[in-house]
């Protein structure tokens, strides 16, 4: 047995075979061909032209259906490199000149062109040569009759990859493939974010040590919930994963009898439950889960792996396909929030000596109306299709949100002006992630509809912790008292003045912390889609009062151990 | 009937991924032989890997060439989409 850690990148358990993905490996032999073969080698590399491009439509068409228009693209440029006037005509030339047989004909041209954008200064052309190297592949793919991984596919498959493109993940057949590893990669990789997509597990960033120690069509174990692995386990581990797998599916089919039913404590006090989104494939997944809306929409990925600002009209694009989709349900949806550990190549922000504390999401909004005013008119404008509400990140002072109110001001009358349409009364709100904010929560909350708690933030600012950094990641808690007296007094100020208060960080989806947040009064607990369901089932455990009973005893506590303790002793 | 003209690249991201692909799929609507000369270099406008591996960036004077029945028209629609829809792109 041996056994690999990496990061457990989606949740679930899997017991199959492995597959491994090594394309790498294909032999492309070197032919010189007679003058009588060349009208048979030009016939082959067109057949094989024409299958690469059916393919690639059908590609190009399911992922704009799955994942939107945005993700298709890449596959519509694959398109263009075959029907290229230069480079058909050189395959052709290598074969009529040359002498040489279709697949090393395709080779030669591709290489020729990677290696003209490899040494290149600009970042983005040296990453176009993958692009003509993705497409020529399967050209030669289709001249050698090699299958492509889809093919390979037995049923209760474990992929394993040095890392998954977005062509090896459309083209997967989910109800085969139990789990996905992968070499590189993290929690917002590619592969991770599919995989919490189809809803199977992955582990992902496990190192040089998986594609060394793995074999094909041996037994494996994936547990994505602790992102381990076990290549041929012992009896013992497997009986137990095995008893483990079964208790996960049962608590699965158990918690999906919650599915349809409304967020309530057990004496019928209504919340709402709903869920963390980042791009249009996460919409599905809210709503399988029994999500009731969407608590944050974290608008930075429409903006993130692209070379350019996304355009209003893109963004009204996405925004009312989400609207759309959730139909009456919430949508809140934040503002750019950029800098900090997220950073955009193209805006070009110097480096800082502390990201978390500088130029970043509100802060950068407020001073560059060609990326703040885009985004707002395309919010608005998108408005009209479903239940918008704008939401504020990084909010420190009255005076912030007075000026990100009067730039959304300044937008409507624009759009007014133009004759466009949009909900008037659209709901405005802020997140409470800066200890500062909630101090002054009082003052705050006369200017908005609604505050959202952003624990993350909050915490790190409150402890002074950096969340990224592995050395101190333990305290990086929401169990420490201060925290737990922040989003108390947070929930106060927001109800002493009649508006409404959620949370979108982690702890919204926290087990232990259900019971506190109950008493304390929140309104929306906003997640990732897996954790809706098991939020759901534990509210239905617990009667408001006696939550409420508890908040007094837990806020009286001295250290996160005390709360962790007695947190979990209250667990049903 | 030839017609060229010569045009600065005024978009930041310069005549690369999505700007390529739109003056690529633009250039080949029409008869014309079309080129780019950039540099001493000669590629054909029709072709996506032609165009960016010349690998123009902002502030670059490009000349495009257009050889062909419908050349003066080509050459119109060609420079107006390079500077007026891709100058459009940053103010988005």
């Amino acid at each position: 047995m041996i056994l690999i850690e990496g990061i457990a990148a989606s949740p679930g358990i899997a017991i199959g075979k492995t597959l491994l993905k090594k394309e790498e490996n294909i032999e492309i032999n070197k032919e010189n061909i007679t003058e009588n073969e060349i009208e048979n080698e030009l016939e082959k590399l067109h057949s094989a032209l024409d299958d690469a491009k059916e393919s690639l439509e059908e590609l190009r068409q399911d992922t704009a259906e799955k994942l939107g228009d945005e993700k298709a693209e890449i596959f519509a440029a694959h398109l263009m490199i075959l029907d290229d006037p230069e480079v058909i005509p050189a395959f052709e030339n290598k074969i009529k000149d040359d002498k040489l047989n279709a697949a090393a004909a395709v080779k030669s041209v591709v290489d020729q062109y990677a290696a003209m954008f490899a040494a290149m200064d600009d970042e983005y052309l040296r990453e176009r040569g993958s692009d003509i190297k993705d497409v020529g592949m399967r050209v030669i793919k289709n001249l050698l009759g090699v299958n492509t991984i889809s093919d390979q596919i037995e049923d209760n498959v474990v992929i394993i990859a040095e890392d998954l493109t977005p062509s090896d993940t459309a083209q997967l057949d989910t109800d085969k493939v139990l789990a996905f590893l992968t070499k590189e990669g993290s929690r917002t990789s590619h592969s991770a974010i599919m995989a919490r997509s189809l809803g199977i597990p992955a582990v992902v960033g496990l190192g040089t040590e998986l594609l060394e120690k793995a074999e094909n069509g041996i037994e494996i174990i994936v547990d994505g919930n602790s992102g381990k692995i076990y290549f041929e386990p012992d009896q013992t581990t497997l009986d137990d994963y095995k008893v483990k797998l079964a208790d996960y599916e049962a608590e699965l089919e158990r918690l999906l009898s919650y599915k349809d039913q409304k967020a309530a404590s057990k004496d019928g006090y209504e919340v709402e439950v709903v869920g963390n989104m980042g791009n249009l494939a996460d919409v599905d997944p809210i709503l399988e889960n029994g999500g009731e809306g969407v608590g944050l929409f974290r608008s930075e990925f429409l903006y993130m792996d692209r070379d350019q600002l996304p355009t209003e009209e893109e963004q009204f694009e996405v925004y009312k396909e989400v609207a759309e989709k959730m139909g009456e349900r919430p949508v809140v949806i934040r503002t750019l929030d950029v800098g900090g550990d997220k950073d955009i190549p193209y805006l070009d922000f110097p480096a800082e000596m502390n990201p978390f504390l500088g130029y970043r999401a509100i802060r950068v909004c407020l001073e560059r109306d060609d990326i703040f005013k885009p985004q707002l008119r395309a919010l608005l404008r998108a408005s009209n299709y479903g239940n918008l509400k704008i939401m504020f990140p990084m909010i420190s002072s009255v005076r912030e949100l007075l000026a990100a109110k009067s730039k959304l001001a300044e937008v409507k009358t624009e759009l007014e002006k133009e004759g466009h349409k949009f909900n008037q009364n659209i709901e405005v709100g802020m997140m409470i992630e800066i200890p500062a904010a909630v101090m002054i929560a009082d003052h705050l909350a006369k200017e908005v509809d609604f505050f959202s708690i952003g624990t993350n933030d909050l915490i790190q600012y409150t402890v002074a912790v950096d969340r990224t950094n592995e050395k101190i990641a333990k305290m990086h808690t929401p169990y420490h008292p201060a925290v737990l007296r922040l989003i108390k007094q947070t929930i106060s100020a927001a109800h002493e003045a009649g508006i409404w208060v959620g949370m979108c960080g982690e702890a919204a989806g926290d087990e232990l912390l259900l019971p506190f947040l109950l008493g304390a009064g929140l309104d929306e607990f906003s997640m990732s889609a897996v954790s809706i369901l098991k939020i759901k089932e534990i509210l239905s455990q617990w009667e408001k009062s006696e939550a409420e009973s508890e908040v007094a005893e837990i806020l009286a506590l001295s250290t996160v151990a005390e709360v962790k303790d007695y947190l979990t002793k209250l667990k049903k | 009937m030839v017609e060229e003209k010569k045009v600065v690249i005024t978009n930041k991201t310069g005549l690369h991924a999505r700007p390529a692909a739109q003056f690529v799929q633009k250039a080949g609507k029409f008869d014309s032989k079309i080129e780019i000369i950039f540099e001493e270099k000669e590629v054909n406008a029709k072709s996506i890997m032609g165009v960016m591996s010349l690998g123009v960036g902002k502030g670059n004077e490009i000349t495009v060439r257009a050889d062909g029945e419908d050349a003066q028209e080509a050459i119109k629609e060609l420079v107006e989409f390079i500077e007026v829809e891709m100058a459009k792109e940053d103010e988005e």
